[in-house]
């Protein structure tokens, strides 16, 4: 089934604003979307997908590496030809053993013909594109302990059953889950570069239309797409002009400072809030086309990037989201 | 329509449209639900909660590549769509449910029939799969009575239960076209029956749509959206709607630009009815059950969370399912003997192993328990029972040690609370930080329990088992912003009681009292734990007294 377009998802401007701003610079370090069972978040991670524009790659790539020379030995390709794929977006299922995650001995191989053989796994294949993990907080400890060292560094390294290999891992974190189910530890959390809460329309008229362009979706697909997909690829070719414009944009101190003061207030830990703020207010800054950095955008992004690096407060019922938005007001003014 | 009919309903309605993801039924086995089973395509698939990925999934299949030296791979069960039936859906694990309700979400054509037999009202289908099946019908009050009457499958065209593939494409039937005003009304309803997720009306269009084909008409009664509302939106509510609906001037106004036209008008009343009619007497009671679930699990019992990999164990025999791991040595080992035998008897040359060969590792892992001791310092205490206190405390910590437990020591007095001891398995630091703690001052209980909290979350995270003992004579007088302010305590307390009832950690309160405090016991009961009173016990039956409550 093709995915749901994800330009006719209404409403949940947050949550769609960080997947863009991921699309514009991959380097912000992906999205955690959390919320309540039928609010759309996997619909819009999986629409995210068909939005990406394509990327160049060698052919047959076990890591999907861009320029021949950086082909893995083990790969064993003949042709290394590059053409046009889509970037890839990786699921990891919750039941993927570590085998699956990081690659391992080719245990076919190995019992049927004796021999030593790589079968990469899904670090592999989510190189240079996306890793999608749905209900991430119900994912199981030792998993979360490799991804986050892979996250880290961008490379995979295997020492096990006589394998000695390393291959590039940069991928995007892409995770949704329900907070009810389960807690998220910390340092997967900050992960993350941004996080988005999301919760049903309250409004009326805006869950009707959620409601008629489903029922469009499944009952009328070839028109409705026919519609959406053009709106999908203005939303894309926005993308790729405010990559290209990302390298041209103006950042002076001033902001620098407003950031800088902005993680200080709130009190988030280590140094990669201040970064990730910034990369993001960046993304949006040539999202919106404008040529310069300016507070407003600090102020837009703020929340989606720091929400999730506070100090848990077991009497805050309103949630760090709300927190955040009164540090930026008082700061920013 | 008693609960029977809808179960033969939302079967038929599963049938025409595949896309209502499913049903649940919750009844025990017995022979009214095997008489509604009967009723299903006789190829339907089955699943059980212990069922593997490979099976789910399918992949190499392993020991059918060994045996014939080429490689054979296996279809899983989720290949090809259809009826599936869950067995014992309320014992699926959360992982199951995950990979089933991305199954349902992503695949056209699956159906899903989860059986749930749980008994108690905390035992129930996971929340994210029971999300997915449009339809959830009680059978536990039907009788075999009842049933009798019914058509059995032979009786039926067997085309109308769920079939592969559905029934819609099968007989290229056109979904009646659903005027607008019923969607807007249906997403009305679901937001008055407190209903959250968008998932709730899009089920109720798509029931109504399947009542009117199954019915053979082509638009859309009343009849068919009354229908819908009761099958698909009763369960999920999560309030009783107002009897009168408050909008006196929205509701005119719609009956009169529908009525002059020739369109379908149902007042919302007459579809709040329908739903009324079918919510549960006990919403309330059900409504709290759910919650204490989300905290504790869901009749699955807690997750085993190991904070260790584990001990390594000898590896033994076994199959390669279900995420195990192959003891590539031990294999080869058990293989060695047998290579001169099995190439001389299949002319192949290279390693032979067979499946019966493969050892799988094996680990023990241990949920350790964590005591967090948390102990009132203040005056009004330390004239009574602090000596008593740190004695059974000090009783405590020697079980503690036989039995491998780590302890942290939380004191709390005059406006604040110190963590005196972080998690430890050391008996001698305990006992000597334990002695050396001061007594006076007020009792910021609020602030106490705050540092057991963060503890006990810090713990689990960890994979320990937390359990929060607090020991105080109650009378909490300084607040958690370190004011004199008896109220406020008080009111600062109950707060992070809930927060520890929500946490699911197990507590004990003891209350050291003269006299049992009664604030004390009602906030030991708001935060779900056992309440001791010890106006005239030593230290040796206090040990005794909360040994029994936390049990082995």
């Amino acid at each position: 089934m093709t995915p749901f377009p994800f330009s006719a998802i209404v409403g949940q401007d947050e949550m769609k604003r960080a997947m863009i701003l991921t699309a514009i610079d991959a380097s912000i370090g992906g999205v955690l979307v959390f919320g309540d069972r039928g609010t759309g978040k996997s619909t819009a991670v999986r629409a995210l997908a068909a939005l990406l524009p394509p990327i160049k790659a060698i052919r047959g790539c076990p890591v999907n590496s861009e320029k021949a020379k950086d082909v893995p030995d083990w790969a064993e390709l003949e042709s290394k030809r590059a053409a046009a794929m889509p970037t890839p977006v990786v699921d990891l299922p919750l039941g993927a053993t570590e085998d699956r995650v990081t690659g391992a001995l080719d245990i076919e191989k190995a019992l049927t013909k004796g021999e030593k053989a790589f079968q990469p796994g899904l670090l592999a294949k989510a190189n240079r594109g996306y890793l999608y993990i749905d209900e991430v907080n119900l994912l199981e400890d030792h998993i979360v302990d490799l991804l986050l060292d892979v996250a880290q560094s961008g490379e995979n390294v295997i020492e096990r059953e006589g394998l000695s290999i390393r291959h590039p891992a940069r991928f995007v974190l892409v995770g949704s889950g329900n907070p009810e189910e389960g807690e998220l530890r910390p340092q997967l959390l900050d992960r993350f570069g941004l996080s988005v809460e999301v919760a049903s329309p309250t409004d009326i008229t805006e869950r009707v239309e959620v409601i008629k362009r489903r029922d469009a979706f499944e009952n009328d697909n070839t028109a409705f797409m026919l519609r959406w997909q053009a709106e999908d690829a203005a939303i894309r070719d926005r993308i790729l002009k405010a990559r290209k414009s990302l390298g041209k944009l103006k950042t002076s101190d001033k902001v620098l400072t407003d950031v800088a003061e902005l993680c200080l207030a709130l009190g988030s830990d280590g140094l990669r809030g201040e970064l990730t703020l910034l990369k993001a207010a960046r993304a949006y800054a040539a999202w919106r086309d404008d040529t310069a950095l300016t507070r407003a955008h600090v102020r837009d992004v703020a929340p989606m990037a720091l929400r999730h690096r506070l100090r848990r407060d077991p009497l805050d019922e309103a949630g760090s989201g709300t927190r955040v938005a009164r540090t930026v007001e008082e700061v920013l003014g | 329509m008693d609960s029977w009919q809808q179960a033969v309903l939302a079967l038929r309605l599963l049938a025409i449209d595949p896309g209502l993801g499913g049903v649940t039924i919750r009844a025990r086995s017995g022979p009214v639900r095997d008489a509604l089973l009967n009723l299903l395509d006789p190829t339907a698939k089955r699943i059980h909660p212990a069922i593997s990925d490979e099976a789910l999934f399918g992949g190499l299949d392993l020991s059918a590549t060994l045996t014939s030296g080429h490689l054979v791979e296996e279809q899983g069960l989720l290949a090809k769509a259809g009826p599936m039936i869950l067995a014992m859906a309320e014992r699926a694990p959360v992982r199951l449910a995950a990979h089933l309700s991305i199954a349902l979400d992503r695949t056209v054509g699956h159906t899903m029939i989860a059986l749930d037999e749980g008994a108690e009202p905390d035992e129930a289908v996971d929340p994210k799969l029971a999300e997915r099946l449009a339809f959830h019908i009680d059978l536990s009050d039907v009788t075999l009575h009842d049933v009798s009457a019914l058509p059995t499958r032979k009786a039926e065209q067997p085309a109308t239960f769920p079939a592969r593939g559905g029934f819609i494409a099968a007989q290229g039937r056109v979904l009646p076209s659903m005027p607008p005003e019923i969607t807007e009304q249906l997403t009305q309803i679901a937001a008055q029956l407190g209903i959250d997720s968008l998932r709730a009306p899009l089920f109720a269009l798509r029931a109504a749509k399947a009542h009117a084909i199954l019915q053979n008409r082509d638009t859309l009664t009343q009849d068919d959206v009354e229908i819908a509302c009761a099958l698909t939106l009763a369960h999920r509510a999560t309030r009783v709607p107002e009897p009168e609906p408050q909008q006196p001037d929205t509701a005119p106004n719609n009956t009169e630009s529908q009525s002059s036209e020739d369109t379908l008008d149902i007042p919302d009343e007459l579809l709040l009815d329908a739903v009324r009619a079918l919510l549960p007497d006990n919403l309330l009671e059900r409504l709290a059950a759910q919650k204490a679930r989300q905290g504790r699990g869901n009749g699955t019992g807690a997750a085993r969370k190991g904070n260790r990999r584990g001990r390594p164990l000898p590896s033994r025999q076994g199959r390669l399912d279900n995420g195990a791991r192959l003891d590539l040595i031990g294999t080869l080992r058990a293989a060695a003997p047998w290579q001169t035998i099995r190439r001389k008897a299949s002319e192949r040359k290279g390693l032979h192993i067979q499946p019966s060969d493969f050892r799988i590792k094996r680990y023990e892992e241990k949920s350790d328990r964590l005591l967090i001791f948390t102990v009132d310092a203040s005056g009004s205490a330390a004239l009574t029972r602090l000596a008593e206190a740190k004695g059974a405390v000090e009783l405590l910590l020697g079980q503690a040690y036989a039995r491998r437990d780590h302890v942290a020591l939380v004191a709390f007095r005059g406006t604040e609370a110190e963590l005196l001891l972080p998690p430890t398995r050391s008996l001698v630091q305990t006992k000597r930080r334990l002695a050396g703690l001061p007594g006076g001052g007020g009792t910021p209980l609020a602030a106490g329990m705050v540092t057991a909290v963060e503890q006990a979350t810090t713990a689990q995270r960890k994979g320990l088992t937390p359990t929060i003992a607090i020991l105080t004579d109650g009378r909490a007088n300084i607040a958690l912003d370190g004011t004199a302010d008896r109220k406020q305590a008080a009111k600062d307390a109950q707060q992070i009681s809930k927060v520890i009832r929500s946490h699911g950690t197990d507590a004990i309160v003891i209350d050291t009292g003269n006299r049992p405090e009664p604030a004390l016991r009602n906030l030991a009961q708001t935060m779900d734990a056992a309440y001791l009173p010890l106006p005239r016990a030593d230290a040796q039956s206090l040990s005794d007294s909360v040994a029994t409550v936390l049990g082995e």
